[in-house]
């Protein structure tokens, strides 16, 4: 392969040994093979032999800036005239703020016609002609290689790193621990896992019942028809919330509650697990957690919004196809002595998405 | 010192104040006359820092507003869907940025649609380094500082994102969660860590507020700076061009131009996404509603860089392995770790990956035309294909749902087509630059063709090529022109074999696939002879039109004068 310099081409390589019009040479190439033809002469601009067209071009600019001024003034002005209220019909954008509206449009403007005049005038009145630097080796020069290895050399052995290597070795050590407090600060970020992922509130109480998560009421098993599905939650949940200040129990709790034809019920995670063909699945898709309420009936297929997995829940909620490696689980369910929907303990497997203890 | 002179105006002593004590007349002397290279493509990493100080001004006027707290809170203002409903305060000081503060909505807007053309321009911007081979020494730490600068603005902006607590963004940290969970090992302590505690918990708006607004913003303000000053100190790199060559830089100076046009430039840029965020609505989190953990909002999409690696985790097969009393979710960490960890490390290792395929170690500071490096072209057409394809299949829902097929389907073929559209884009790409090369070589070698047609005195109709303007011939001819190296041979002098030689071999054919298929350049001789060739046939045309008077011109058809001197037709 060709010699590999890594110095550029002499500066000076192009430009020069060539007419700039006219025939050309062909006689300059680099040492990459690289044609370099002659710098253009200096190219005229309308602006730079005609003063009546540079007057000209002096005066859009200009004109540019007091567009930019004008628009910044009327800015100011929609800010006062305009209330954060006041709706505007705009013609193919509908009613929007009109605050929004003006405030942005004439910023904008002014800021656009701003730019405008710099660059306008950069091309129009200031120098049209290109200028030239040459770029310098950016290694160092041999001298300055050598005295910089000599320097650290000299440091070095001054401050004994390599010949007292008790010194080096305990500092090596503490720099090794210095780490680790710091890490061990991020500790109390949270606290640790243990069991949680694995209780869900359904199994604080041998039968919880179960509260249709929109109207906030009771269910009882006639609510739900054949192909019918109600979003519910456990009895008690906005009370635990609110006790803990956080959503963390709903995440878990949340399930939602199917009716099939008993006949249709091909498999469930456990023998008799449903309620007259009523059956409850965790509302938390095992992938990664999103709330999964689009239900097909009449394929019993439970299909997630946010990666499309899909779960026959005729079928123990078994995975149909789609990214989620696992089943939804099933809640085991029954009604008491009243007639309502209970649960009858937790999940049986944690809810929501895997994770490295999980099993 | 004696010999200083005592400035009179009141610039002149301010300069002095500065002069005397900082001694800017060294660092102004020496910078101000500084040589910019102009090229609009130049003008991508421009697009992405302006984006960036937007992003720093309008955030800094959101945080006068924004209460990064998850404290709930009803809902008692303007906007009458919402009222009485419960909410973070998070979600609710947006509502209030959004409807009661005068200008507020511009600046959510604005800063919205910045964080969009920051990533945009930051990308793109990448994509012209890479595709000029900008990368290569002595720039390759300005590459990788840039690989990271992309990778910390996606993380900002989806860090961003989730501050309001809406529906939306919600959604987006439940999947995030779910990730986080799937790292082996220490992946449930970390989320538990994140959220302090359980998902949601009530932290995790106030910790990413710190890192949006103070940790990240800060680590990428410095990221910034330092490849600012690597630019400013390697000087920039130019494209091939009249008078251009490795050892110079031709351009405008720093003051005045280039302060007016990049100055000028900035408030273009400013002024644009005012307009933009001023007329188009995004991110309206009223209409998504406040997080809770079990709603979502069907067909829900991230912000457009997020988009690859969901498509990503959407069309990833179901596997888990379930072993030892441990899950190892690899449908999430392929997709969501394995492949980025992958994607970033091939690209900031990109520049070394090609100085050792080409044995290439030189300096180079003139760009290479896409078409003159096919091989490199071919690579990034290749991978952005393959980013693409990911990005589509984030949207495998609403093409199942446009073309109403089965989302089973789509997502198998989404699945072959990620595995078979790169290779084919690879193919393709080095065709086309390589046609390309040669129509180069014909075009400096022949002209542009003019449509104007010239009948010789013979009968015979040409058309009339025009030669190249000085800048068309500089571009083509500032090719590099390497021979890739040559096959070492596989036996020594003495024809013993050399099996030590087998790396020196395997470059040799990595580099020959790398520059082995580039058409040469013409030689001189060509150059002249073409040269005297345009000569020619511009004295002939210019004989012709002078006597245009006295020949017939058949639709447009210039004749040529006969040897003696009358028109034959
Ligand atoms: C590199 C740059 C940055 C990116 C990509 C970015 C991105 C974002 C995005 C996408 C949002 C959501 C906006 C919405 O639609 O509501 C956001 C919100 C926010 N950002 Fe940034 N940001 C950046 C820098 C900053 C900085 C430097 C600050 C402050 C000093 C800041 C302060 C905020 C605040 C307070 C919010 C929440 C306000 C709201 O949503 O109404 N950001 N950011
Ligand atoms: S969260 Fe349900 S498919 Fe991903």
């Amino acid at each position: 392969m060709a010699e590999h310099s890594n110095l550029p081409a002499s500066p000076d390589a192009g430009g020069h040994d060539e007419a700039a019009h006219g025939a050309l040479d062909y006689g300059t190439r680099d040492e990459r093979g690289r044609f370099i033809l002659p710098l253009e002469e200096h190219h005229q601009r309308i602006t730079d032999v005609d003063p009546r067209a540079a007057k000209r071009a002096e005066r859009q600019v200009a004109w540019l800036f007091v567009a930019g001024a004008a628009c910044f003034a009327g800015a100011v002005a929609a800010f006062v005239g305009f209330s954060s209220h006041e709706l505007i019909h705009v013609p193919m954008l509908g009613n929007v703020s009109a605050s929004n509206f003006w405030l942005g449009t004439l910023i904008g403007l002014g800021s656009f016609f701003l730019g405008a005049a710099a660059i306008h005038w950069a091309r129009r009145l200031m120098p049209g002609d290109e200028a030239v630097d040459y770029r310098h080796s950016l290694r160092g020069d041999e001298d300055s290689r050598a005295s910089a290895i000599e320097q650290f050399k000299r440091g070095a052995a001054e401050s004994g790193f390599l010949s007292r290597p008790l010194v080096r070795r305990t500092m090596l050590g503490a720099m090794a621990l210095f780490p680790l407090p710091l890490v061990v600060l991020l500790a109390d970020l949270g606290p640790a896992p243990k069991e949680k992922l694995r209780h869900t509130m359904w199994g604080d109480k041998p039968a919880t019942r179960i509260i249709n998560q929109g109207s906030g009421e009771l269910v009882r098993p006639e609510h739900l028809a054949v192909g019918g599905l109600i979003n519910a939650i456990p009895e008690g949940l906005e009370k635990v919330e609110e006790e803990a200040g956080t959503q963390n129990e709903r995440a878990k709790s949340s399930i939602i509650l199917v009716r099939m034809n008993p006949s249709e019920i091909k498999a469930q995670q456990g023998q008799g697990w449903d309620y007259q063909g009523i059956l409850a699945y965790s509302k938390i898709c095992t992938h990664v957690g999103c709330p999964i309420s689009l239900y097909q009936q009449r394929t019993h297929a439970l299909l997630c919004p946010c990666h499309q997995s899909t779960f026959d829940l005729s079928d123990a909620g078994r995975v149909v196809f789609g990214p989620a490696a696992r089943h939804m689980p099933q809640l085991r369910i029954g009604v008491d002595s009243e007639g309502y929907l209970v649960s009858l303990g937790d999940f049986a497997e944690p809810v929501g998405p895997s994770f490295w203890e999980r099993g | 010192m004696s010999t200083s002179t005592t400035p009179t105006t009141p610039q002149g002593k301010v300069a002095d104040f500065l002069d005397e004590r900082l001694s800017i007349s060294k660092a102004i002397k020496s910078n101000i006359s500084k040589v910019f290279p102009d090229h609009w493509s130049f003008m991508l990493g421009e697009v992405a820092l302006y984006s960036f100080i937007i992003l720093l001004l309008s955030g800094t006027y959101l945080t006068l507003f924004f209460k990064p707290s998850m404290v709930e809170v009803i809902y008692n203002g303007p906007y009458v869907p919402l009222k009485g409903v419960k909410m973070s305060e998070a979600f609710a000081s947006t509502l209030h940025i959004s409807f009661d503060v005068r200008g507020g909505l511009l600046m959510r807007q604005i800063h919205h649609w910045a964080a969009l053309f920051f990533i945009g321009a930051m990308s793109i911007h990448m994509f012209r380094v890479f595709f000029t081979g900008a990368f290569r020494k002595p720039r390759e730490l300005n590459w990788v500082i840039g690989t990271v600068l992309v990778l910390l603005g996606i993380v900002e902006g989806f860090m961003g994102y989730s501050l309001p607590d809406d529906l939306l963004s919600g959604t987006g940290l439940r999947i995030t969660q779910g990730i986080i969970a799937a790292v082996p090992v220490v992946g449930t302590y970390v989320s538990f860590g994140l959220f302090g505690g359980e998902f949601p918990g009530h932290d995790v708006v106030a910790r990413f507020y710190t890192l949006h607004i103070l940790l990240i913003p800060g680590l990428i303000l410095a990221l910034v700076g330092a490849h600012l000053m690597m630019v400013w100190y390697q000087k920039h790199t130019q494209w091939p061009g009249p008078g251009r060559t490795e050892g110079n830089v031709v351009g405008y100076r720093l003051f005045p131009v280039y302060t007016a046009k990049a100055g000028g430039f900035f408030f273009v840029v400013l002024g644009i996404t005012t307009l933009i965020s001023a007329l188009v609505s995004i991110n309206p989190v009223w209409m998504f509603g406040p997080y809770t953990p079990d709603q979502v909002s069907a067909g829900s999409q991230p912000d457009w860089y997020m988009g690859f690696l969901d498509g990503a985790v959407r069309v990833m097969p179901n596997w888990e392995i379930n072993a030892l009393g441990h899950t190892l979710s690899l449908n999430l960490i392929v997709p969501a770790l394995v492949l980025p960890g992958i994607m970033t490390t091939l690209l900031g290792l990109y520049p070394w990956i090609e100085a050792w395929a080409t044995g290439d170690r030189r300096e180079h500071h003139l760009l290479d035309r896409p078409r003159n490096a096919p091989v490199r072209t071919a690579l990034g057409v290749m991978s952005i294909s393959f980013y693409l394809m990911l990005w589509i299949s984030g949207a495998n829902d609403i093409i199942a749902q446009t073309f109403r097929l089965s989302i089973n389907q789509i997502t198998v073929a989404l699945r072959v087509l990620l595995f078979v559209v790169p290779p084919l884009m690879f193919m393709l790409t080095k065709r086309w630059c390589l046609s390309l090369q040669r129509r180069d070589r014909e075009k400096v070698l022949h002209g542009h063709e003019t449509g104007r047609i010239l009948r010789l005195p013979h009968g015979e109709f040409v058309e009339i090529h025009a030669p190249l303007s000085l800048e068309e011939q500089a571009e083509i001819l500032g090719k590099m022109d390497v021979a890739p190296m040559a096959l070492p041979a596989a036996t020594d002098a003495n024809g013993v074999a050399q099996p030590a030689a087998w790396k020196a071999r395997m470059q040799a054919k990595l580099s020959q696939w790398f520059y082995g298929a580039n058409v040469s350049l013409p030689t001189r001789a060509e150059l002249l002879e073409a040269q005297s060739h345009f000569e020619h046939a511009d004295a002939l045309e210019v004989e012709a039109t002078n006597r245009h008077r006295t020949y017939e011109a058949v639709g447009g058809v210039l004749l040529a004068p006969t040897e003696d001197g009358s028109s034959r037709h």
